[in-house]
């Protein structure tokens, strides 16, 4: 069957969109696959529209901004580098990272506007399609997508993304500036964690589960598991279920 | 010098609150440093206490809230001490008190800030088994419940100070110095948990189910991570078998720790019954050298383990562990009672660990400049166990040696006792006692009642329909005023209720927002300092008991709250003023019992200028302390109470009353009468005083005729006998060349079914006394278990170096003694050595101590009750051992249970310090709300 990859791009008003204006003005032919939103600033980019848009079957996702230090609003794309970031490295863990590129385009580089979507097209179309698309995948991939979707919906890795730029660039509330490699090691962890945990409350959903069924299922081994339940037994999100013979079950509680 | 009338105490533990609520009571303002953020201690982490398998935090949480509340107790936490200058009487402490990063008067620890806190640090309070933010408080029940940043692990992000809607974060805040004059300093440190890390044959930190008996307790918590379900670490399962095992950083020699950690054994078997209790399929096994249950009904916890629970023992001690690697199983290797090698494998073990000193120690000496001994615990006094090496400084609980929970409360208050004499001149200067207004006389006016209604924060307002309640509590009946507030119980919102009371003529108040138990006095004293009688309030907790429980029901929950509302209002409108009795106190106290337990509480008494009548029913002072010359340490005791009997004697403030007798004892707290006869004469008197101690004391146990030969053959003797042929007639040893010691004679049997605590100690100290004398005299101990708790366990090992064989019984093959053609035989029969026979010239038993039986009578005229075993029961035996449930009545000494002369004393100087809190003040408050008889209704 032929496969046309479907791209979307999230276009920032002030450098790419104007590149990509420059392009058609210029009529330069570029892979007619992409599709444009265009927003104020790749800043304004939230991680959760990324994963809407995988979630709905797009096969490669794009994000261009105004070149750092070109940002209209002086930062944004620095914080669009962030976010952007950690999504991509959640994404990892799922094997779907190749599928989103953050790049920067001004609004003087109509060329560069057009190889930048040629390229990653083609990458795409050699990726093959979504394999949400797949019938065989398509619960895993969507499960995946929304583990990775409620992880950068809780209030910690939000707070992470949005305090990163300050703490490692101005200094903290304590005027002290941390290295990002100091703090992206914290976050790191903290990716991970939120990644597992969010893994774990959909494995006990609706049916709860003992340490070991969980650790089977999501190959992490059962004194980590245990150790994410009783963090997310702490925030209200598990509680026990049952006890069988020496088996103590746990189920998720979290409101949707 | 001029003496200050404050006292520093270092350590918020049981310890430290003790001693603080005794002074602060007894009319000096105290300090708390506190290391953490909260008071608490150690006990404020364990799920349960021994022996009443009590819940810890329920009997402390009181504690902690009356300490936090007192007006003349300042706690200080997240402080140390820096510097300290002067002397006893007249210090200067410089105190450091590190940052909160908060306002400490602002923060009303509802939580919000640790919610968002995107930071993730290991709880310590949860000894590691879960984890914290990095704002956080130390555990639910804290005092001060206020959170604070653990700069190590915040990463400065701000998101805290703007979820907080008290404002009271402030990054800005640094550390403070505060300097304080005091009198005297108490040192409360407590004690630091071994690490059995380096011990690398157990695996702890390596094997995943090799926990501490303190992550195992909070395992067991009901509030710990688990919520109390037993679950092992590696894979969250319900350990079938566990294995705990004693001595872990105790009774080592190899590792440098040669002492007794003394609580361990009843630790781990309460752990053990505990787990029992939570979950019926495990099966616990302890390993052990000797089990050392010396405390008070401590024995028969152990038989209700064994019998009731089916706990089992085993005497090993496990050099190693091996971990199987896919089950994560553990194998230990033990010797069976018949002496087989076995492995056996077990699902989760538990290292008891021993206490260490206090990581503090060294330089808290260096600090206030005094001495740590041998071991590098506080060095004391050989009689006196809460003085150090410096006036002016004394010491309480786990800093001095290993000790449980009462005796540490015990030195509590015996510290504070002893601060009482240094510094009664200045008693009452530095103290403060509010100034109120006249109250309001509402008599005559009908119900004007006020309601206000708590958010707290997001915590009722999160799922409560506040405003709703509120709009609701303004239609009920004489409701004048109802509004809401952020957070009622913050100092702001004092002002305003009072603010409301007046404008709108408030008679009742209704507050609705936590519970009573914590919260309640507050409110009283907010609308007392308003003028209302304190009695007409009521409080609706629409916290604890309606939003925390209804999260996710918020139209059911708005619907409770407006019930609870009602409730309280529709209360309140009865509601009348109630008068708060006053009554004298009477500045004198009787003490029944002139042994070393009574003359040193008269001459605590008495040194503090109040007037002691000393009730002794023998023609001398003293008691059973006549008979021992020498203490385990080698401390001359003699000597000791000769000082003691002359010092009581010639205090003009003291009444000795000899071969006396009390016939009658009546009136109540502060305003007693006991009539008495004394002397051979058998003259009558009587005399009105404000408290009672009792401290009667015990008796030696005199063996049965045919027990092990007792009375038919004159070279069996008992225990004392031997010493005061060691001390007063040594000759009478010239012919001996071999004697067999028998332990637990009159102790832990059916008759007697504990122990008497001081037998083993007793048997070594005459053992070491012989062999100093005459080394070529073979001595044989046969003992069921040696108890030789804390640093005594030096004196077994000394004696062993020494070469005198120590060798077990069983209790049900005790060991028999027979004379054959003239020549004394003990015979021993093990089922692993089989068959053992020793010829000996003399045999010692090792008597117990006995309740006298005219406790009883004593108790029927006091009002007071006995344990089983004839010894009066203290009020609580955890935290109120000085007390009798009867107010202003006290024991101590071995009234209250089998005690050494050291330990009998700090009981003496605490039962002194209980009673000064009553003698100290003029006038005694009663409760308002009291009983009475309506006659009409009454059938009699």
């Amino acid at each position: 069957m032929d496969y046309e990859p479907k791209i979307l791009g999230f276009l920032c008003n002030w450098c790419s969109y104007a590149g990509a204006d420059l392009a058609g003005v210029s009529r330069i032919q570029y892979a007619p696959n992409l599709r444009v939103i265009r927003v104020m600033c790749s800043g304004r980019i939230d991680p959760i529209f990324i994963l809407e848009g995988f979630l709905k079957g797009i096969d490669g996702i794009m994000v261009l901004g105004c070149h750092l230090g070109d940002c209209h609003y002086i930062n944004g794309n620095y914080e669009a580098e962030i976010k952007i970031g950690v999504l991509n490295k959640l994404l990892k863990l799922i094997g779907f990272s190749e599928r989103l590129i953050l790049d920067w385009v001004s609004a003087s580089e109509g060329n560069r506007f057009a190889q930048v979507v040629n390229e990653f097209t083609e990458k795409i179309r050699d990726l093959g399609p979504s394999p949400i698309k797949d019938k065989k995948y398509k619960i895993n991939i969507t499960d995946e997508l929304n583990v990775i979707k409620s992880a950068l919906s809780d209030i910690r890795l939000r707070v992470f993304i949005g305090r990163k730029r300050s703490i490692i660039t101005e200094g903290n509330v304590y005027g002290e500036v941390i290295s990002e490699e100091e703090f992206d090691k914290i976050l790191d962890q903290a990716i991970y964690d939120e990644y597992i945990r969010n893994k774990i409350l959909l494995k006990i959903k609706n049916k709860s589960k003992s340490v070991p069924e969980i650790s089977k299922e999501i190959r992490v081994e059962p004194n980590r598991v245990l150790e994410h339940i009783i963090c997310l037994k702490s925030r209200g999100l598990v509680d026990f279920d049952k006890i069988i013979d020496i088996y103590p079950k746990f189920i998720s509680i979290k409101e949707e | 010098m001029e003496k200050v009338g404050a006292v520093l105490v270092i350590g918020g533990g049981i310890g430290g609150i003790q001693a603080s609520m005794d002074l602060a009571n007894s009319g000096y303002k105290v300090y708390i440093v506190e290391s953490t953020t909260s008071i608490g201690g150690v006990m404020s982490q364990l799920d349960k206490t021994f022996p009443t398998n009590d819940c810890s935090i329920c009997i402390l949480a009181p504690k902690l809230v009356a300490a936090g509340r007192h007006e003349n107790i300042n706690i200080l936490i997240n402080a140390s001490v820096e510097r300290v200058e002067g002397e006893a009487g007249n210090f200067t402490a410089h105190i450091k008190q590190k940052s909160l990063f908060l306002d400490q008067k602002k923060c009303t620890g509802c939580g919000l800030c640790a919610r968002v806190c995107p930071v993730e640090a290991i709880d310590i309070f949860n000894e590691g088994l879960s984890t914290r933010s990095a704002i956080s408080v130390k555990f639910p029940q804290a005092v001060p419940l206020v959170y604070s940043i653990d700069k190590d692990k915040c990463i400065g992000c701000g998101v805290c100070e703007g979820r907080c809607e008290a404002n009271a974060i402030d990054y800005t805040l640094e550390d403070k110095i505060i300097t304080i004059n005091v009198g005297a300093i108490i040192l409360a440190v407590g004690f630091d948990e071994f690490d059995p890390t380096p011990l690398k044959s157990y695996g702890y930190g390596k094997f995943f189910n090799v926990v501490t008996s303190t992550q195992f307790e909070r395992i067991l918590s009901a509030s710990g991570p688990f919520s109390g379900t037993i679950i092992r670490p590696s894979d969250g399962l319900i350990p079938r078998k566990i294995a705990f095992l004693q001595c872990i950083g105790s009774r080592d020699r190899h590792i440098g720790i040669e002492y007794c950690s003394s609580v361990c054994c009843m630790y781990t078997t309460k752990e053990a019954v505990i787990a029992k209790e939570h979950m019926e399929l495990v099966q616990p096994t302890i390993f052990s050298m000797d089990i050392r249950a010396c405390g008070k009904d401590f024995d028969k916890y152990i038989e209700r383990a064994k019998d009731e629970y089916g706990i089992r023992y085993i005497r090993s001690r496990i050099s190693f562990i091996k971990e199987v690697s896919d089950t994560k199983d553990l194998i230990l290797q033990y010797e069976t009672e018949n002496g087989k090698i076995i492995e056996e494998s077990f699902n989760l073990v538990v290292l008891s660990v021993g206490a260490k000193p206090h990581h503090s120690a060294l330089e808290l000496a260096r600090t206030l400049n005094i001495k740590l001994n041998e071991f590098g615990f506080c060095k004391t006094d050989p009689f006196f166990s809460i003085q150090t090496s410096r006036k002016g400084i004394y010491v309480c609980g786990m800093f001095s040696e290993p000790k449980d929970i009462p005796e540490t409360v015990i030195e509590a208050s015996a510290a504070a006792g002893t601060v009482n004499v240094l510094l009664s001149d200045v008693r009452n200067t530095l103290v403060r006692e509010k100034e109120l207004p006249e109250e309001l006389d509402i008599s005559n006016e009908p119900p004007r009642i006020g309601v206000f209604i708590c958010h707290c924060g997001i915590n009722i307002g999160g799922v409560v329909n506040v405003p709703e309640v509120v709009e609701y509590a303004a239609t009920l009946p004489d409701v004048v005023y109802a509004e809401r507030n952020l957070y009622t119980c913050s100092a702001d919102t004092q002002v305003n209720i009072k603010e409301k009371i007046k404008e709108y003529n408030i008679n009742r108040v209704v507050v609705a927002s936590c519970t009573p138990r914590t919260h309640e006095s507050l409110f009283q004293a907010t609308i007392r300092e308003a003028g209302l009688n304190k009695y007409l309030f009521d409080l609706a907790n629409i916290r604890d008991q309606c939003s925390w429980v209804h999260m996710h029901e918020p139209e059911a929950a708005t619907e409770k709250a407006e019930d609870l509302v009602r409730i309280s209002v529709a209360k309140v409108r009865n509601l009348i003023p109630l008068e708060e009795q006053k009554v004298k106190v009477t500045h004198k106290g009787i003490i029944i019992g002139g042994g070393v337990a009574g003359m040193t509480a008269a001459l605590n008494l008495a040194e503090q200028g109040y007037e002691v009548y000393l009730v002794e029913k023998n023609n001398r002072l003293g008691g059973y302390s006549n008979n021992i010359f020498s203490s385990l340490e080698s401390d001359d005791v003699q000597i000791f109470i000769k000082e003691l009997i002359e010092k009581t004697d010639n205090h003009k403030l003291i009444n000795v009353f000899l071969d006396a007798q009390i016939t009658s004892i009546s009136g109540y707290i502060g305003n007693f009468t006991t009539n008495i006869i004394y002397s051979k004469e058998k003259i009558q008197t009587s005399f009105n005083h404000g408290i009672i101690i009792v401290a009667t004391g015990a008796k030696e146990y005199q063996p049965e005729d045919n027990e092990f030969l007792f009375g038919q053959d004159d070279r069996i003797i008992i225990q004392s006998k031997l010493e005061n042929i060691l001390f007063t007639d040594e000759k009478k040893l010239k012919n001996i060349r071999s004697m067999v010691m028998i332990q637990c004679v009159g102790s832990r049997n059916e008759e007697h079914p504990y122990c008497s605590r001081i037998c083993c100690s007793e048997a070594i100290k005459n053992a070491l006394k012989t062999k100093e004398l005459n080394p070529d005299i073979n001595i044989i101990i046969l003992f069921r278990d040696i108890r030789t708790y804390g640093f005594k366990e030096k004196y077994y090992n000394l004696a062993r170096d020494k070469g005198i064989i120590f060798l077990r019984f069983n209790e049900d093959k005790p060991p028999e003694v027979k004379v054959i053609n003239e020549s004394l035989n003990v015979l021993l029969s093990r089922s692993d050595i089989g068959e053992l026979k020793f010829n000996t010239d003399l045999v010692v038993l090792s008597t117990g101590i006995i309740a006298p039986k005219e406790n009883s009578d004593l108790a029927k005229i006091l009002k007071v009750p006995l344990n089983e075993d004839n010894f009066f029961l203290e009020a609580h035996v955890k935290l109120r051992p000085s007390d009798f449930a009867t107010d202003g009545v006290f024991l101590c000494g071995t009234a209250r249970g089998t005690a050494n002369i050291k330990e009998s004393i700090a009981q003496a100087i605490s039962a002194a310090s209980r009673a000064v809190t009553i003698l100290s003040k003029d006038m005694l408050k009663t409760e308002g709300i009291t009983s009475y008889i309506d006659e009409k209704k009454c059938i009699g």
